[in-house]
């Protein structure tokens, strides 16, 4: 006999069928939201009207044709072939390859260094610790376009004239015309294209009356720009790895060294993948920065999107445009960033099993 | 930065009541005061002394239309430009009058809603190069690296020039006309390119010593520099022309600071006479008043003084009159007849 009283199981109550009211309160917030969209789509249009009607009445041209002409300017530094003779669609093209150049190896070099001083902040050496907490000090608190000019005029002011640059067994040439380097390049007698293998010789550096021709070669633009991009972005970079270690409860790690795992190993297997899921949100934040900071290239002379649009704006007179064009790169770039962060992010998250 | 000040250059653009043109010069009139975009720093031409005080060329002409209009050569406000923002902060309304060392082009006047006014300067493009580096002349740049301020004309004609002599030139381009000049002396560029007005007074200014560097005697373009205004403001447009023509005028007919009163006192020769409103009134053709030539003389001086003033041999920039000799000394100047 039970003596658990045999109540039936309650019916879930009936789907309630609202009527539309004005008095519903889901109706009124839906309307507040579509009028509120309606009150900024209206804006917006006013905008691009007035926009429109003002550079009408003052005689400026618009439209987008400009993109298909001449450049009729050079570009000091490029990854794919241009001259002044190609159009400007292609100066854009070339500019935006400068920046994303820039923000890879800038997020790279910020990750690693980022990470390096982010845990040098964690270690028990009092040194290495002092050390990090300076860097982080300086680098965060130090305004970027300074550290930009800083690492700019070091490199120009204080490095030799290319005639006589430093050199490392006549291969490496450091001067003030930048790094050059060698590069592996096809023979000569190329029939298939990807030239005779047995012919692909290193391409040396060499002395000539401007400067270092031949070779690879980093200007002192872009080594500044990376490098300063690097340091201010990692003394962020290494705030975040270590706040993302330090959340991770320490009953963790005891129940890790508990098991017998090695300091090393608890830092791989324990720490590492529960810092990483605290970490991956704000280290997405920081990227998207550097990719957007490298926009202050323009004031030490690196040819990056910014500029090249600067210099078209000037050359044709189509301001509204090429505002535009910066505004939906750079809008564009970040999102395609924080697309692929979140994928990684949802990897590395915690799966509920 | 830039782009920031820039977008809000074209915000503004964007919500300016509908326009009305021709309304500058009310506009001007009731405020009292002329808003002058000038350079950030340009010796000579324009450029700010310890004081705030502008000094220059560009900054006489923008002052003697002050005292033609207004009657005081001090209501003015100057604002300083960057190359890239001049055009949207004139078109945009932020200045009336663009005084500027700017190269009048066909794109420019065409299709950017602006109107040139008279020429103020005859310019072109140049190289400077170190004295030490022994080239004589620019066509010797083969595969040289040329600092160059965007912005300008002068990145295209550099384009130009290295293609027609198949030079092979590197430009390194800087958004600041300082950063592009600081990069130059540090030795980054073999070679620094602008017009040789701002070539000369980068020299003067910012060499540790100017004899160490050579202007080359190449010139590789024209650059006419002179006043903007914005298109369809027709009156407007009329005063700044007539002021440097007038400035022109009254040099060629012995007009100067000093002498003014005295000739609008003495004078018997008509030409002057007619200059100065005293046997005809020119200004009321301009809806200004008929003294308005002699108060813009009275205040700066006419064109040949402004320019010993500020970039002639005497000064530290030390540009020969040249090209901007009058026509009668075998110069480009001839000014339109004030009549």
């Amino acid at each position: 006999m039970t003596l658990r009283a045999q109540v039936p199981p309650r019916a879930p109550p009936p789907r309630q069928h609202r009527a539309w009211s004005w008095r519903s309160p889901a109706t009124r917030a839906l309307l507040w939201q579509a009028l509120a969209l309606a009150g900024l789509l209206a804006g917006l249009l006013w905008l691009v009207h007035n926009t429109q009607v003002n550079m009408a009445a003052r005689g400026i041209q618009s439209g987008w044709d400009f993109l298909g002409q001449t450049a009729g300017f050079d570009i000091g530094e490029q990854l794919i072939a241009f001259d002044a003779g190609d159009s400007l669609a292609r100066a854009f093209l070339v500019g935006l390859l400068n920046t994303l150049r820039v923000a890879l190896l800038g997020i790279l070099l910020c990750t690693l260094l980022g990470t390096l001083v982010g845990l040098g902040r964690l270690s028990h050496n009092l040194l290495l610790r002092a050390l990090c907490r300076a860097y982080v000090e300086l680098f965060r608190n130090v305004p970027l376009l300074v550290q930009l000019l800083v690492w700019y005029l070091l490199l120009v002011e204080y490095l030799p004239d290319a005639s006589a640059a430093w050199n490392w067994r006549e291969a490496l040439f450091l001067s003030k015309a930048g790094l050059a380097f060698p590069t592996l390049v096809a023979g000569t007698n190329d029939t298939n294209g990807w030239g005779d293998w047995s012919a692909w010789h290193w391409q040396l550096p060499a002395l000539q009356d401007f400067g270092i021709e031949g070779g690879g070669a980093l200007s002192p633009e872009f080594i500044a720009v990376t490098v300063g991009l690097g340091c201010y972005t990692a003394a962020f970079v290494a705030e975040v790895v270590r706040a993302g270690i330090r959340s991770v409860p320490h009953g963790q790690i005891e129940a890790a060294q508990s098991v017998g795992l090695s300091r090393r190993q608890t830092l791989r297997l324990v720490t590492g993948p529960l810092a990483l899921r605290v970490i991956l949100p704000p280290l997405t934040n920081q990227y998207l920065n550097l990719t957007k900071n490298s926009s202050l290239a323009v004031a030490i002379g690196y040819p990056d999107l910014v500029s090249i649009a600067n210099t078209t704006l000037n050359q044709t007179g189509r301001a509204v445009e090429c505002i535009g064009v910066i505004m939906l790169v750079y809008l564009a770039l970040s999102l395609l960033t924080a697309a692929l962060m979140a994928v990684f992010n949802r990897r590395v998250a915690l799966k509920e099993r | 930065m830039k782009p920031i000040r820039l977008s809000i250059l074209a915000l503004a653009l964007a919500s300016l009541g509908s326009a009305h043109a021709g309304k500058t010069l009310d506009t001007i009139k009731q405020r009292d005061q002329i808003a002058v975009g000038v350079s950030t720093g340009v010796p000579g031409f324009s450029a700010a002394d310890s004081q705030g005080r502008w000094a220059g060329l560009d900054v006489d002409i923008g002052k003697a239309v002050a005292a033609a209009l207004l009657g005081d050569a001090n209501k003015v406000k100057w604002v300083p430009l960057a190359s890239q923002q001049r055009f949207t902060a004139l078109q945009s309304g932020e200045v009336d009058v663009l005084s500027r060392n700017t190269t009048v082009t066909l794109t420019r006047d065409a299709s950017m809603g602006l109107a040139f006014t008279a020429i103020a300067f005859y310019d072109g493009q140049g190289f400077m190069v170190p004295a030490k580096s022994k080239v004589k002349s620019a066509k010797q740049l083969k595969g040289a690296t040329v600092c160059v301020q965007s912005g300008t004309t002068s990145e295209k004609n550099l384009a130009d020039f290295s293609r027609a002599y198949k030079l092979n030139l590197k430009p390194v381009v800087f958004d600041k006309f300082d950063a592009a000049n600081a990069a130059y002396f540090a030795g980054r560029c073999q070679a620094y390119t602008t017009d040789t007005s701002g070539l000369a007074s980068v020299r003067a200014k910012d060499a540790k010593d100017p004899k160490e560097h050579l202007i080359l005697p190449e010139l590789i373009s024209k650059e006419p520099l002179g006043p903007l205004v914005r298109r369809g403001d027709d009156e407007w447009l009329a005063i700044v022309r007539w002021v440097v023509n007038g400035l022109l005028e009254a040099e060629e007919n012995g007009i100067t600071q000093a002498n003014v009163d005295q000739l609008k006192a003495d004078s018997t020769d008509p030409v002057v006479g007619r200059l100065l409103g005293k046997t005809e009134d020119t200004g009321k053709l301009l809806g200004l008043d008929r003294d308005w030539l002699a108060r813009a003389i009275k205040a700066v001086g006419n064109y040949g003084e402004i320019y010993e003033r500020n970039v002639g041999e005497k000064t530290p920039v030390g540009l020969a009159r040249g090209k901007n000799r009058l026509w009668t000394d075998g110069g480009l100047h001839y000014a339109l007849p004030l009549r």
